[in-house]
């Protein structure tokens, strides 16, 4: 077993004690709610008559359901309002603070709470959604969970869980241009599967990663799942901390950064740590990395060519002939060219600021194809907010891109964000199964934020790399 | 609190029923249940969306799919493949197959948070090698009507005439045979624990560490 890792160290400042099961009750520092797994969860507490045991260590936000175009209230979608109504009343009753619309800090719940400073290195963080992982980035142990356990968190403020292995990726050496914190994590899940990282927690290492800004530590984090990790997490350093004193929280609580910074130091895993499986991967031989199939870990680098099903592992082939046969690929070509009809620019993975402006940079003075629709869906208000300010709205609104609001949007499909029928979509998102955008024909590319700007402008799955610098007229 | 608020939790010593196999790696939640059909508060009525996509075209006619078939509507244990359940974390999806009839999944391999989601409704996601699952999964084809039964506490998978050996993780096992498995109650149970473990929390104010729902705050009854 792990010694001495961040992992093992969070683990037992927050370990209550052991349950008769062999599994520790674990006491939860955050816990983000949203619309979509919360009602059933507070249904729940009622039924049995317990109230919210910790609601000053809980927040809420709206994201899965909102629409992206017009939100004036009562939503338009009767299923959507309800949620929202029931959210609203919940977190009234309980006296949870809700990040709503009206705030100006709506957003997804994976942005909502870096951006607050609720998230901090050392603390454990859970939300009903598999990409809570997302929080890992700033060192804290973060992970999704289900309803029943959420209304465990609500009703106790904690969970019972076993501890896990970690396991150690370090990712020496520069991303290359054109490379990004994305296509890190897309190669990192087609090497290791999908089912690779099953029973372990990720920690991310090495140059690559500590040259990475938070976003992009962010991005990396986000999929931790999609490699069948529960939780992935980066070590807290500089950058981290930079990021976190320009918090609200800290902001107005200046006193508790240098309170609780020799904390969050002595959480980082020790130079000495034992892990229980460590992975290298090599930065400078990465290149832009865009998927061919339905499973996050059919990912190959945009020069690559599609694999032949025969010629991977034998649980594998079944798989990858139904995805092929679903995305009309064949084995053999790149993915270089696969013609596109939607672009979405979105999601917990892919939304924050930056990721925003390197998109922006890219699609200034030029134009969306003619065949195709794309949205830019901002991941909060704040985001929104500031990307407007800066003018990238503009940029993407004269190139022909869509401008929304904040929310999950087109990565699941629970507002009117969807593909029709058997439309090819370069997302920023991080699912690419069959039907997760919100029709069953549909067709994810799951790329870098860039990626998705150079495919709109193209019209089809284009290397980054490659597109000429477009004529920026003042 | 009045004894008529504790829930009562049954043990899962064993599991018995007629299988249904659904193969393929990789299935996941998205496909179990569809997220438009999460636009809901409660999980009643979620069981007839399980696999919407798979067992229903555009046009809501029937497509080729264990759970459209005559022979497995009565059907209570899946056997499936490797990583089942991977993705989103809903609890719909085990949700949607408990209330089509699901008591129990066999299988290669499961998703973490599927599994644990699962454990959370006394489901048990017990796993074997492929070709155990492949011979289980024959089986059930060809013998819809017959019951298979899953020793939890043995580890065991008994059909026909033959037991095959199974793994059941320690944590689950524990927690179906000894009826633990819905832990709100026993975790509710070491408030004064939890309190002890938030206090010493750098990151937690001493107002916070107490809550506000624990037994022991000042409240004014």
């Amino acid at each position: 077993m792990s010694e001495r890792t961040l992992y093992d160290k969070v683990w037992d400042h927050h370990t209550v004690t052991t349950l008769p099961t062999g599994q520790d009750q674990l006491f939860i520092g955050l816990h983000l709610i949203h619309e979509v797994t919360s009602p059933q969860a507070f249904g729940m507490l009622e039924e049995r008559d317990l109230e919210v045991a910790y609601p000053e260590l809980t927040h809420a936000t709206v994201d899965h359901i909102i629409p992206t175009a017009d939100q004036s209230r009562p939503y338009e979608e009767d299923a959507a309002e309800e949620m929202m109504s029931e959210l609203e009343e919940n977190v009234r009753e309980a006296g949870i603070e809700f990040s709503d619309p009206d705030s100006g800090d709506q957003g997804i719940v994976h942005v909502v709470g870096p951006e607050q400073g609720l998230t901090q290195p050392g603390k454990t963080i859970v939300c009903g959604d598999s990409h809570t992982s997302t929080h890992g980035a700033f060192g804290a142990l973060a992970f999704g969970i289900g309803t029943s356990q959420i209304r465990d968190v609500l009703a106790t403020g904690t969970v019972a869980m076993e501890k896990q292995k970690v396991r150690k990726i370090q990712i020496d050496g520069e991303l290359g241009d054109g490379v990004e914190a994305k296509d890190v994590i897309l190669e990192i899940i087609s090497r290791l599967g999908t089912e690779g990282g099953v029973g372990y927690v990720y920690e991310y290492a090495g140059e690559a990663i500590e040259n990475l800004g938070m976003e992009g530590r962010m991005s990396i984090c986000n999929m931790s799942i999609e490699g069948g990790a529960r939780a992935g997490y980066i070590n807290p350093d500089e950058t981290t901390y930079e990021w976190l004193a320009e918090t609200d929280y800290f902001q107005e609580n200046p006193e508790k950064f240098e309170e609780l910074k020799p904390y969050w130091e002595s959480i980082a895993s020790d130079d000495d740590a034992e892990y229980d499986d460590v992975v290298h991967i090599d930065a400078d031989k990465l290149e832009p990395v865009v998927t061919w199939g339905t499973t996050p870990g059919q990912g190959i680098g945009i020069s690559d060519p599609i694999p032949a099903p025969e010629n991977l592992a034998a649980d594998k082939q079944d798989t990858a002939q139904r995805a092929q046969e679903h995305m009309r690929v064949e084995p053999g070509e790149t993915m270089d060219g696969y013609e596109i009809d939607v672009a979405f620019l979105g999601s917990c993975t892919n939304a924050r600021l930056p990721d925003l402006r390197r998109a922006a940079q890219l699609v200034k003075g030029r134009e969306v194809d003619d065949d195709v629709r794309a949205l830019v869906v901002p991941g909060s208000q704040r985001v929104q907010e500031t990307a407007e300010e800066e003018g990238l709205k503009d940029i993407f609104e004269e190139a022909g891109f869509d401008w929304r609001n904040a929310g999950c949007s087109m990565c699941l499909g629970m507002n009117e964000d969807q593909l029709e029928g058997d439309e090819a979509c370069a997302s920023s998102s991080n699912r690419n199964f069959v039907g997760r955008q919100g029709s069953k024909d549909g067709r994810t590319v799951l790329m870098n934020p860039r990626m998705v700007a150079a495919a709109a402008i193209e019209g089809t799955v284009t290397d980054v790399r490659e597109l000429p610098e477009a004529e920026v007229t003042a | 609190m009045t004894d008529t608020d504790e829930v009562e939790i049954p043990e899962v010593n064993y599991v018995s029923g007629s299988g249904l196999p659904i193969r393929g790696n990789d299935i996941d939640t998205d496909q179990i249940i569809p997220a438009r059909f999460m636009k809901v508060v409660t999980f009643d009525g979620l069981g007839e969306f399980a696999f919407f996509d798979q067992r229903f075209t555009e046009d809501d006619d029937l497509k080729d799919h264990p759970f459209n078939e005559d022979q497995f509507q009565d059907s209570s244990v899946m056997v499936v493949n490797s990583n089942f359940g991977c993705g989103s974390s809903r609890e719909h999806a085990p949700q949607a197959l408990m209330r089509w009839g699901i008591d129990a999944i066999i299988g290669e391999s499961f998703a973490e948070i599927f599994a644990g989601n699962c454990l959370a409704l006394g489901i048990p996601t017990v796993t074997a090698d492929s070709e155990t699952i492949q011979s289980l999964q024959e089986w059930v084809d060809a013998n819809p009507d017959e019951e298979l039964e899953i020793d939890v506490e043995a580890e065991q998978v008994r059909y026909g005439d033959t037991t095959v050996d199974v793994t059941v993780d320690d944590a689950q096992r524990k927690a179906l045979v000894e009826g633990v498995w819905d832990t709100t109650a026993l975790m509710k149970s070491n408030a004064g624990a939890v309190q002890e473990t938030a206090a010493k929390l750098p990151y937690v104010s001493d107002a916070d560490a107490n809550g506000s729902g624990s037994e022991s705050s000042t409240s004014a009854d």
